[in-house]
C-alpha cells in the first residue's frame, strides 16, 4: 500500500521536471477548484444534512435519534476534521508539483518574497 | 481531604506550572514577543491555538445551553468548530505567507491606507475588550464560588498570573502556557464525561454512550426525549432553534466570526512555514473536537440525570416528584451559590419541574395539582459544574473541574490581551505614530500596552459595563460582519480597492451595530432599544446575536459595488497579492 503510494509520487515527480513551468494562474485556477470542491462537502455536511434536510435525514435512524441531529452534533464536525487534512495533503501535493516544474531551469514566475 | 483542599493543591499547582513556564520562556525580541519567534511546531500551535479558542463559555456554559436547547444548541457545536475550516482553507495559509506580526498591518499594507488599518484596529480593539471582560469575569466568579475568596479578590490574583506570563514572556510564554492549559482543561473536561457515560450506558466513551443505550435498554436519546417530552417541554433531538433560517445565518456568523477573530488567526503566524499553517489548523480543531463532542454528549446526559433527580417516578403520581427535603446533597451546595432556585408554588413540599409554558401541559398539570415550574432557575453553567457531584465522583475531580475553567479562561484572556497589545504597539505606534522607533522599544511598549490592556481588562471585570452583557453578540458580529469579509477580499480579489475596503468594513458594521442596538439597547442598555427584543420585529426572524452573516454581505455587497465606481489598486498592490497566493518554491 505504502509502497505503491512511493511509486505514485515518484512517478509525477519525475513527470514534472519534463512538463513546462505551471504559470500563477495555472496553480491559482488548482487551488481555487481544490478549496471550493472541499467547501461543498463542508456545506453540505452542515447547512444541508444538519439544517436544511434535517427531517429527511432524521428518517434514518441512529442510536435512537435521527441521523439529521447525529450529523448536528457530532459527524459534521468529523467531516469538518478530515476535510482539513485532506486538504493539507492535496495543497502539499499541488505545492510539491508547482516547485517540481518550476525549479529545473524553467521559466520562474514569481518566485515570491523579496 | 475536602473539596476545598483538593481545588487549593489543584489550582495552585496549575499557577505555579504556569509561573514557571513564564519565567522559562522569557520573549527577548520583538519577533518572540508577538510570533513566539515563528518557530511553533505545527502540533504544539495546534494544541496552543485550542486553549486560546476554547474560553470559560466553551468550557462551562456550552453544554449546558445544549442541555436545554437541543437540537438547536448544534448551532455553536457546528458554528465554532466550522469556522477552523474557513481559516485553514480562506485566511490562515495566506496571512502566514504574507509573514507579518498583525492582522491590521495585513489590513493596512493590502489596501494601502493607514484608514484601513486604523479601523482594523478599533474593530480587533472592541472585538478582544468585549471578549476579555467575559473571561475575566469567568475567573473571579470561580474564585468566589469554589475557594471562598471575595470576587475581586480573584479577580486580582487572575490579572496577576496573566500578567506574569504575558508580560514576561509575550506570545513564546503564552504559547507554552496555553499548552498546559489545554492539557488541564480537556483532561477536567473528559474525565467527569466518562465517569457518567460509563454510569448511565455503559460506555466508557461519551461519544459512543450519547448513541447508546441506557439501563433499561432503550437508546439514551430516545429516552431522553420521553422523559422531558412527558414533561411538556419540546423533543430533544428535533426542537429548532427560532427557524430554520435563524439556524443557518445563527452557524454562519459563528463560522465567519471565528474565522474572522485576530487572536486566532494570529497563532497561525507562530509557525515555520505556510504548509505548517494549514497543517496546525487540522490539528488544532482534532483537539477542540475532543471538547466538541464530548460536551453533546454531557448535555444530553446532564438533562436526562437533572431530570430524573427531581421526576423520580410517574408523572402525575403524587410520589413522582421528589420532596423538596430529600434532594441529594449536590442540590443544596448549588442552592446556595444561586444557580439553582425552587419556589414551592403549590405547597406540597415536593419539587416540579415542568414546562408550564406549553398551554396544553399546564392544563393538564394543574389537574394534578401543580402551580407552575417549581425550578424557577437554573443556570446553564450547573451542568458542567455540577456534573461531578451527580456522578457522585470524588473531590479531585471537581478541584479538576475548577481548575480546568480557569485554564479555559486564562488562556482565552492571555490571547485575547495580546491581540490587543500587538495592534496597539506595532499597529498604532510604530505603524501609525511614530515609525522610526527601535526594536528595543517597540518591545517595551508591547509590554507596557500589555500591562494597560490587561489593567482594562480588570477594571472592567470589576465595574461590568453594560455592553459587557452582549459580548457573544458583538464580538462575533463584529468579526464576522468586518474583519472576515475585508481579509477574504484581500485575498481572493486582486481589483478589491482602498475605497471599496473602507466602505465595506464601515457599512458591515454599521449594519450589524444597528440591528443589534435596535433590539438589545444602544450599547446594550436594554432601556435604549426601541424596537425591543420581540421577535416579531426580527428581520426575517434572524435574532441579533445571528446578524453577523448578514452584515458580512451587506459589507461583500457594498465594497464590490464601491471598487466598481473606483480606480483599481496600485500594481506594487497587485503584486503583493499575486505573492501570498503563490507557495514559496525553496518550502514546498
Amino acid at each position: 500500500m505504502s509502497e505503491q503510494e512511493i511509486e505514485i509520487t515518484d512517478q509525477s515527480n519525475s513527470s514534472n521536471s519534463d512538463k513546462p513551468a505551471m504559470t500563477k494562474e495555472e496553480y491559482w485556477r488548482k487551488n481555487i477548484t481544490c478549496v471550493l470542491s472541499l467547501l461543498a462537502v463542508w456545506f453540505f455536511v452542515s447547512y444541508g444534512c444538519a439544517i436544511l434536510f434535517v427531517e429527511q435525514m432524521n428518517k434514518i435512524q441512529i442510536g435512537g435519534a435521527g441521523l439529521g441531529f447525529w450529523m448536528a452534533q457530532q459527524g459534521s464536525i468529523y467531516v469538518f476534521v478530515a476535510l482539513i487534512f485532506v486538504y493539507v495533503r492535496l495543497m502539499n501535493k499541488l505545492e510539491s508539483e508547482y516547485a517540481g516544474r518550476n525549479m529545473n531551469g524553467n521559466e520562474i514566475q514569481n518566485q515570491g518574497e523579496e | 481531604m475536602d473539596v476545598k483542599t483538593w481545588t487549593y493543591l489543584i489550582v495552585g499547582f496549575t499557577f505555579a506550572l504556569y509561573i514557571g513556564i513564564a519565567i522559562w520562556s522569557r520573549a527577548k525580541s520583538t519577533k518572540e514577543f508577538y510570533v513566539a519567534g515563528g518557530n511553533i511546531s505545527p502540533i504544539s500551535n495546534g494544541m496552543a491555538t485550542a486553549a486560546d479558542w476554547m474560553s470559560a463559555a466553551s468550557f462551562l456554559s456550552m453544554a449546558g445551553i445544549i442541555a436545554f436547547s437541543g437540537y438547536g444548541g448544534s448551532v455553536f457545536l457546528m458554528g465554532w468548530t466550522g469556522g477552523y475550516v474557513l481559516l485553514a482553507f480562506l485566511v490562515a495559509p495566506y496571512l502566514r505567507k504574507y509573514g507579518k506580526f498583525t492582522v491590521p498591518e495585513f489590513i493596512g499594507e493590502r489596501f494601502y491606507s493607514k484608514t484601513a488599518r486604523l479601523v482594523a484596529v478599533l474593530c480587533l480593539i472592541i472585538v478582544s475588550v468585549t471578549y476579555v471582560i467575559g473571561q475575566m469575569k469567568g475567573v473571579g466568579v470561580a474564585f468566589s464560588r469554589f475557594l471562598e475568596t471575595e470576587y475581586e479578590t480573584g479577580l486580582f490574583i487572575g490579572m496577576g498570573i496573566v500578567f506574569f506570563y504575558a508580560v514576561l514572556g509575550g506570545m513564546k510564554g503564552i504559547t507554552y502556557t496555553q499548552i498546559a492549559q489545554y492539557v488541564v482543561l480537556i483532561f477536567a473536561f473528559t474525565v467527569p464525561a466518562i465517569f457518567i457515560s460509563l454510569e448511565l450506558t455503559g460506555n466508557p466513551i461519551p461519544q459512543l454512550g450519547f448513541i447508546g443505550d441506557v439501563s433499561d435498554g432503550a437508546p439514551l436519546l430516545q429516552k431522553l426525549d420521553t422523559v422531558i417530552t412527558d414533561l411538556g417541554f419540546g423533543q430533544y433531538t428535533n426542537s429548532v432553534m427560532g427557524s430554520k433560517l435563524n439556524m443557518f445565518a445563527f452557524t454562519l456568523s459563528l463560522m465567519i466570526g471565528t474565522a474572522g477573530l485576530p487572536h486566532v488567526i494570529i497563532r497561525f503566524f507562530t509557525v515555520k512555514k505556510v504548509s505548517d499553517a494549514r497543517l496546525s489548523a487540522g490539528w488544532a480543531l482534532v483537539f477542540i473536537a475532543i471538547l466538541y463532542t464530548t460536551a453533546p454528549a454531557v448535555a444530553a446526559m446532564a438533562r436526562l440525570n437533572f431530570t430524573k433527580t427531581i421526576q423520580v417516578g410517574d408523572v402525575g403520581k403524587v410520589e413522582g416528584n421528589i420532596e423538596y427535603a430529600n434532594r441529594p446533597e449536590w442540590f443544596k451546595n448549588w442552592e446556595k451559590t444561586g444557580l439553582l432556585k425552587h419556589e414551592d408554588k403549590n405547597g406540597d413540599g415536593r419539587i416540579q419541574y415542568y414546562n408550564d409554558s406549553n398551554k396544553e401541559f399546564a392544563d393538564i398539570a394543574s389537574s394534578y395539582g401543580w402551580k407552575g415550574n417549581e425550578m424557577v432557575k437554573i443556570d446553564n453553567d450547573i451542568m458542567v459544574l455540577a456534573n461531578p457531584e451527580i456522578a457522585n465522583l470524588p473531590g479531585w475531580v471537581i478541584a479538576l473541574v475548577v481548575a480546568g475553567g480557569l485554564a479555559a479562561a486564562l488562556s482565552t484572556a492571555a490571547g485575547l490581551l495580546l491581540a490587543i497589545s500587538s495592534s496597539v504597539s506595532h499597529d498604532l505606534l510604530k505603524g501609525i505614530l511614530m515609525p522610526e522607533i527601535s526594536e528595543k522599544k517597540e518591545l517595551r511598549a508591547g509590554r507596557i500596552s500589555m500591562i494597560g490592556a490587561i489593567a482594562v481588562a480588570g477594571i472592567f471585570g470589576i465595574y461590568p459595563p453594560d455592553f459587557a452583557a452582549g459580548t457573544v453578540a458583538m464580538a462575533f458580529g463584529l468579526a464576522a460582519s468586518s474583519i472576515f469579509p475585508v481579509l477574504i477580499m484581500g485575498i481572493f480579489m486582486k481589483k478589491m480597492n482602498r475605497e471599496g475596503a473602507i466602505a465595506g468594513m464601515i457599512a458591515g458594521i454599521g449594519v450589524t451595530l444597528f440591528y443589534v442596538f435596535q433590539h438589545k439597547g444602544i450599547m446594550f442598555i436594554a432601556s435604549t432599544s426601541y424596537m425591543g427584543g420581540m421577535e416579531e420585529n426580527w428581520f426575517f426572524g434572524i435574532e441579533p446575536k445571528a446578524f453577523g452573516a448578514v452584515g458580512a454581505i451587506v459589507n461583500f455587497i457594498v465594497a464590490f459595488i464601491v471598487s466598481k465606481m473606483t480606480s483599481d489598486p496600485p500594481k506594487e498592490v497587485q503584486e503583493l497579492v499575486d505573492d501570498i497566493r503563490l507557495p514559496k518554491l525553496d518550502e514546498a
